[in-house]
């Protein structure tokens, strides 16, 4: 096909001609959008920017081997924090830069171009999902004491809620919190936890009440012993037992390598009274939430992925020949990559404008819910894509494109899955 | 782009996108009520028999005309995000061909008169199109030619201070009803896309012959014509824009006719989910409303989400074009999105309807039909897809 369009701008003079009748076709140029400046200010751009230096210099180079490693260096959380990239969102007092979600989101969009999915949630989860309840609803106390570590990259911290027996049906948690003088005793086991072999304190929703269920489920901040001398970086020596109850167990998957992922034991773990969070009984209303942050957060994470992902994309197929020509010159091919841009599009436009309101404490958790159904699909589509695109090399590890598919596979399971999204729409649609 | 133009949320009302402001909503309340007092009840009958002039007449009075047009020729002086308004409110008349004939006419024959005319072209044909009291009509498509408009045949041979025009213009839309047509003729042939240009030519001139009224799957409500040009004399001064600029004035035409069809099509898939939400409130089926199966649920839940995102695109793009931007892939992508969605949305809101959407009387039908055409008109997917193929640059 050849159409007037594509043939009025194939030629410089043409696109001059075009430009003078005020029509700019625009240039190629990178997938990200320069259309949303009412939103990304230049101080967030510069944000960026920094982000980007950063991931680039300093975690691209090394990201293959800690995939192989399955396991994200505790230096590099130092570092990160030490440059105040874990703070970005919190208030200054605590260690924190002081800025809002969005300077929080673009920083989470730096980290899902590294590559590496399972980075960028080991890095992200502290602050992300595992810290926001404690500034959200813990005391002074509890604030001072818990997050400046957090945010300084010198302590981790991991949220404890899944369990071999519950996961979306939040309701369903089974360990359970045994009043005991001064405080309560835990017995049961979380598992799917982020971080949860390094974690210096899991925030974990316990049973309280003989009935559980909505109304009987709390959160508590339990600690580790303090960690074996030498042994940061090394996920057998924390995952045993300190002396506190507490084991850790490494879990192996399909994707996020990088990532630490535990299955987290607890053995009548003494727990003090002023580790509760919030008030006894009401985690439930605190696991909620925090829903809004961490699903607008993966699909964030989602819309740079697919950027990084179909960038690569691009610049392989304009390279790669075959009879007689790129593969970027073929319409099926140039098709492909319309359809997964414009797919990519759709979920930039709901997800910047669920963090929009999100900013600004008005977003609902049906918009939430659309943001997450609709980009963790669209990321898992598009990877596979961009990996039939690269044929051979696609299914290579070297090229990064097979680990992008397997890494994007969480997406419609994690924080709550696609069916689950479903039911919360369609329930909030009054059917 | 300077910062300082950039519209900040409205912390006011922050559940409203910044394209809007309290003006607009009291715009759209306006609109809404004309629409459904006024348009909607005779939905039915004008499938029939096409809708009436008068629309035009009393729509022009009402000011719905000229939203977006200059004060000084009767308009309003209104932003672009006035036209987002009108339509989506238009779709609450249920009938895609009304919605389609007034928005050739505010969106698509008339903005290249409002960025090109000269102030008497403008006297003459806007101030009246803006009244209502002339229609518009946009001749580009040919038998020969469509979406790939540099095929486009029809000819104006300059003789003495007039232009000779030959040709024949096909599936134009308000056709038969128009007072003048925006003509895309070549000019010089051997220009390639240097060669054509837009002429004003007045519809009851010699040699002009509304040959057919062409029947549809969908869109009964408006009229769509073959026109032929036989040796029509149009004076020399109804050169719209620039003699062999006319290519170029068309793709940007195209680009706002895309942005609000796709503003269009998610308002009309918004009406057709709200039918169905309340059809499957009531409807019984195994001892309860079938709004209460899962899959049903589900059902919804997609068609909201591709709904929601087809929205924001095109919200954002329009913000984009407030600021002075042009950026044609992203309203490329807005209007592709959003009219493989409607159409969705359409054939599942017929499936949940069951018999009764296959019937007249419901309506779903023929939204269904209607909204066919948006994957066709104003640019087809397959254009689309090439045009963002395109814009990449590999």
């Amino acid at each position: 096909m050849s159409t007037a369009e594509q043939g009025g701008i194939g030629t410089a003079t043409d696109a001059r001609a075009a430009a003078s009748a005020g029509v700019d076709h625009g240039a190629a140029a990178s997938l990200e959008s320069d259309g949303w400046s009412h939103l990304f200010t230049p101080e967030h751009e510069e944000l960026r920017a920094a982000a980007r230096r950063w991931v680039q210099r300093e975690v691209v180079p090394h990201v293959g081997a800690w995939e192989d490693a399955e396991w994200t260096p505790a230096s590099i959380f130092r570092r990160a924090g030490e440059l105040g990239f874990l703070g970005l969102a919190y208030p200054v007092e605590l260690g924190g830069q002081g800025g809002t979600p969005v300077h929080e989101a673009v920083f989470q969009q730096e980290l899902a171009r590294s590559g590496s999915a399972g980075f960028a949630a080991a890095l992200g989860a502290p602050m992300t999902i595992a810290t926001p309840p404690v500034l959200k609803f813990g005391t002074p106390e509890q604030q001072r004491r818990w997050i400046p570590p957090v945010l300084a990259g010198e302590e981790v911290a991991a949220l404890a809620i899944t369990e071999p027996g519950t996961g979306s049906d939040v309701a369903g948690v089974q360990t359970t919190a045994r009043r005991v003088a001064g405080g309560f005793v835990v017995s049961g086991e979380k598992c799917y936890i982020t971080g949860g072999v390094r974690a210096h304190r899991y925030v974990t929703a316990v049973k309280t009440s003989e009935a559980g269920g909505h109304g009987g489920i709390s959160f508590l901040v339990i600690e580790r012993g303090p960690q074996p001398e030498g042994a940061e970086d090394d996920p057998e020596a924390l995952g045993a037992d300190r002396g506190d109850g507490i084991t850790a167990r490494p879990l192996q998957k399909l994707g996020w390598h990088a990532s630490d992922t535990a299955l987290v034991s607890f053995e009548d773990v003494f727990v003090p009274e002023e580790h509760l969070l919030g008030e006894l009984h009401g985690a439930f209303k605190l696991i909620m939430s925090n829903f809004a942050w961490e699903r607008i957060s993966m699909a964030l994470g989602a819309v740079a992925g697919m950027e990084a992902v179909l960038e690569q994309t691009m610049a392989f197929v304009a390279e790669r020949r075959a009879f007689g020509r790129r593969i970027a010159d073929f319409q099926g091919t140039r098709w492909a990559l319309a359809e997964m841009g414009t797919e990519l599009e759709a979920c930039r436009a709901l997800t910047y404008e669920a963090l929009r309101k999100h900013a600004l404490g008005v977003v609902t958790p049906q918009e939430v819910a659309m943001t997450k159904l609709l980009t963790q699909r669209a990321m898992v589509d598009i990877a596979d894509r961009c990996l039939q695109l690269h044929g051979g090399a696609g299914y290579m590890k070297e090229y990064g494109i097979e680990r992008a598919l397997r890494d994007a596979r969480l997406g419609p399971i994690g924080g709550g899955t696609d069916e689950i999204m479903k039911d919360v729409i369609g329930r909030l649609l009054g059917v | 782009m300077a910062t300082d133009s950039v519209l900040k949320p409205d912390h006011a009302a922050s559940g409203r996108h910044p394209i809007f402001t309290d003006e607009h909503d009291e715009l759209r309340a306006s609109i809404r009520a004309y629409v459904e007092k006024e348009l909607a009840p005779h939905a039915d009958e004008w499938e029939e028999t096409t809708f009436p002039d008068s629309v035009f007449r009393r729509m022009g009075e009402l000011g719905y005309l000229g939203l977006h047009y200059p004060e000084e020729y009767g308009g309003q002086g209104g932003d672009y995000a006035t036209q987002i308004v009108l339509a989506e409110e238009m779709s609450r008349s249920h009938s895609g061909g009304l919605v389609m004939g007034v928005a050739v006419h505010t969106d698509m024959a008339n903005p290249p008169l409002k960025l090109l005319g000269t102030h008497e072209q403008k006297l003459r044909y806007l101030v009246p199109a803006l009244k209502g009291e002339k229609i518009a009509c946009l001749g580009i498509t040919e038998p020969g030619a469509g979406s790939d408009v540099a095929g486009i045949q029809t000819t104006a041979v300059k003789d003495g201070d007039e232009w000779v025009v030959n040709g024949s213009k096909l599936y134009i839309t308000n056709g038969h009803r128009a007072d003048y047509i925006v003509l895309v003729v070549k000019t010089d042939p051997d220009a390639g896309y240097g060669g054509f240009s837009l002429l004003l030519v007045d519809m009851d001139s010699p040699g002009v012959v509304r040959e057919k009224r062409l029947e549809k799957l969908g869109m009964h409500a408006s009229d769509t014509a073959l026109l032929a040009f036989q040796d029509v004399r149009v004076p020399a001064e109804n050169l719209l824009g620039e003699e062999g600029k006319g290519f170029y004035h068309i793709m940007w035409e195209l680009q706002g006719e895309r942005l609000i069809a796709a503003a269009g099509a998610v308002a009309a898939a918004d009406r057709l989910m709200e039918r169905t939400l309340d059809f499957a409130r009531d409807r019984q089926a195994f001892g309860r409303s079938i709004g209460k199966f899962q899959g049903i649920r589900w059902k919804f839940a997609e068609m909201a989400t591709k709904i929601e995102a087809g929205r924001q695109m095109t919200y954002n793009t329009a913000w984009r074009v407030m600021q002075g931007e042009y950026p044609v892939r992203e309203i490329s992508m807005a209007k592709l999105y959003t009219s493989r969605m409607a159409c969705e949305v359409a054939d599942e809101c017929l499936q949940i309807h069951g018999g009764a959407g296959y019937m007249k009387e419901y309506g779903i039908e023929r939204a269904w039909r209607d909204l066919r055409l948006n994957r066709i008109g104003a640019g087809t997917d397959e254009t689309l897809l090439e045009v963002i193929g395109r814009s990449y640059g590999l």
